[in-house]
């Protein structure tokens, strides 16, 4: 793809400005009012919500606290107050709900930082780079709670750029731009979707609750795919594109079932064909298709035929 | 697999494979060793850092402290702060500096009430029993008191005057006809606040609030001061004990 090629022109053109956006505007739009309420109570003293997002409190009512740094806090030895407890399993259910990795897309400040680099990469047309594995966050979360084990600490939170960054949104940056701007320059200049797609631990974590989400994307419309490719270029997960919009003939629904999907919506945006659609993780076997392990059990069968 | 692939191809996928997965592997180690460096040096918490009250101890707080920041948030008077990467403080992590603002000793204590995880733990519900740090009167050769002045501001701001904080009376031997009252504290009720080192009149305050470990000696177990164990005896376990005179200092009787 040439620098000068940008996806979403077709999209553009045949769907309208509004509809080609409007999943990327709805989302800015909750990124930055998430980070508006936390702001609200320090800067304006209308508390609507306190703390930051490592765990806060809606309301004065509701807690709200995130399971990951909770699940090395568990590791660590300690055991936490009701509270935190509570939340973390209120944000385990929205997020089986909503999409594990919708943490990503919609929340995360991180995001709107890689996000700019990545755009920005586009732009000056750069290419190559470190090749990061896509499992390498996995690892890196499995030496988190490894560490957090061994020294008691929950080790990750002296070094994650997402806390990092929001804590310092609230309570002063400080040195936390250099923390920025290093996420900024990995995935400018040294490697495409660095910390997102391969290096995050936090991505990595909220996938596995992904696994079992029931919002989805559905690439419902797949029978109209003309291979223009805009949707393998917009998307931060392009491996889980492929096995729904071209899975009909492995007898495969069109659901993306990967939890490694953000729910970012880019792709239902960028489509010219409006093929995508966001749906549940029930519309594979709503549409008679059987899961995805079987649908690759029976053409195997069928090829031994 | 596919069923077409030859033998030496399927070896040179598996190897492949394990050397992908070594590489990754090796990543994350590396990943995981420096976080564990990291950890090291985060364990340790300069002696002006004062945890808020209620705080687990610092091995324990750094595995329960989420760095949400709600208990800044609830401070009344901007005592504490999160730790940025430029202090010397495990990052994110609350405290507070008794020379810059001290505890105020809230009587509902709304910092521990906001924790969430139980870093500062609600079993503490006395503000009293907080035990932040200890204050010391590290500079016996500044502090006014000490110079037979009646400065006495460290013990009137204490919350806990004649308890935590006591003058005690001693002969001015330089005057002949003059009282020292020298600031004395008491580990049994100082919570280490620190409103005492934040009203030292002096340019660097003569009396700090120290880390506990610091601050403190131990005696051993089997040390027995003879004058309270005649107390609790309720008299001397000698009976018949005779009381010789005393010799003075400067040959008097």
């Amino acid at each position: 793809m040439s620098a000068r090629y940008i996806p979403g022109r077709e999209a553009i053109k045949s769907r309208g400005l509004v509809r080609a956006f409007k999943w990327l505007v709805i989302r800015r739009a909750v990124q930055l009012g998430v980070i508006a309420a936390f702001l609200a109570g320090p800067l304006a003293g209308v508390w609507i919500v306190k703390g930051n997002l490592a765990s806060s409190l809606v309301l004065d009512t509701l807690p709200l606290s995130d399971p990951y740094i909770q699940l090395q806090s568990w590791v660590a030895g300690h055991r936490p107050e009701t509270d935190a407890i509570l939340g973390a399993l209120i944000l385990i259910g929205v997020y089986a709900l909503l999409g594990g990795r919708a943490f990503c897309s919609w929340v995360c400040p991180i995001n709107i930082v890689t996000d700019g680099a990545h755009w920005l990469r586009r732009k000056l047309g750069l290419t190559g780079g470190i090749r990061f594995s896509r499992n390498l966050r996995y690892w890196i979360l499995a030496a988190t709670l490894t560490v957090a084990l061994a020294g008691g600490t929950i080790a990750w939170e002296l070094a994650n750029p997402v806390t990092i960054v929001f804590r310092g949104l609230i309570f002063g940056m400080g040195a936390a731009w250099a923390v920025l701007a290093a996420v900024f320059l990995l995935d400018l200049f040294i490697s495409a979707r660095a910390w997102c797609g391969h290096l995050c631990p936090v991505g990595a974590f909220y996938s596995l609750i992904g696994s079992l989400s029931i919002t989805r994307v559905s690439a419902a419309g797949r029978a109209r795919c003309d291979d223009c490719l805009d949707c393998y270029a917009v998307c931060p997960e392009p491996q889980v594109i492929r096995p729904a919009l071209k899975g009909a003939e492995a007898n495969r629904g069109p659901v993306i079932l990967s939890p490694n999907c953000t729910n970012c919506g880019r792709c239902i945006d960028v489509c010219p064909e409006d093929i995508f659609k966001f749906s549940t993780r029930f519309g594979n076997r709503g549409a008679g298709y059987p899961a995805p392990e079987r649908a690759v059990e029976e053409k195997n069968a069928k090829e031994a035929a | 697999m596919s069923k077409g692939a030859t033998r030496k191809g399927r070896g040179a996928d598996r190897r492949q494979f394990l050397a992908d997965a070594a590489k990754t592997a090796c990543g994350a180690g590396l990943a995981g060793l420096a976080l564990g460096l990291l950890t090291r040096q985060a364990k340790s918490l300069p002696a002006t850092a004062l945890r808020p009250p209620g705080a687990l101890p610092e091995d324990k707080f750094a595995g329960a402290c989420v760095r949400c920041g709600l208990c800044v948030q609830d401070c009344p008077y901007d005592t504490l702060k999160l730790a940025g990467l430029a202090d010397d403080v495990a990052i994110g992590t609350p405290f507070f500096t008794a020379r810059r603002i001290p505890c105020e000793m809230c009587e509902d204590i709304p910092c521990v009430a906001a924790c969430p995880t139980g870093a500062l733990d609600k079993e503490m519900t006395d503000i009293d029993t907080a035990r932040m740090g200890l204050a010391v009167l590290v500079d016996q050769e500044t502090c006014l008191n000490f110079l037979g002045l009646r400065c006495d501001v460290c013990y009137r701001v204490c919350p806990l005057i004649d308890e935590a904080i006591t003058l005690k009376e001693s002969a001015n031997l330089r005057t002949g006809k003059h009282a020292f009252f020298l600031p004395t504290v008491h580990s049994e009720y100082c919570t280490g606040c620190g409103k005492c080192e934040k009203s030292c009149v002096l340019e660097e305050a003569a009396i700090k609030v120290l880390p506990i470990h610091i601050a403190k000696g131990h005696q051993g177990a089997h040390y027995r001061l003879g004058w309270i164990e005649k107390e609790k005896h309720g008299g001397s376990f000698v009976p018949g004990l005779i009381d010789l005179p005393d010799r003075l200092p400067g040959g008097q009787p």
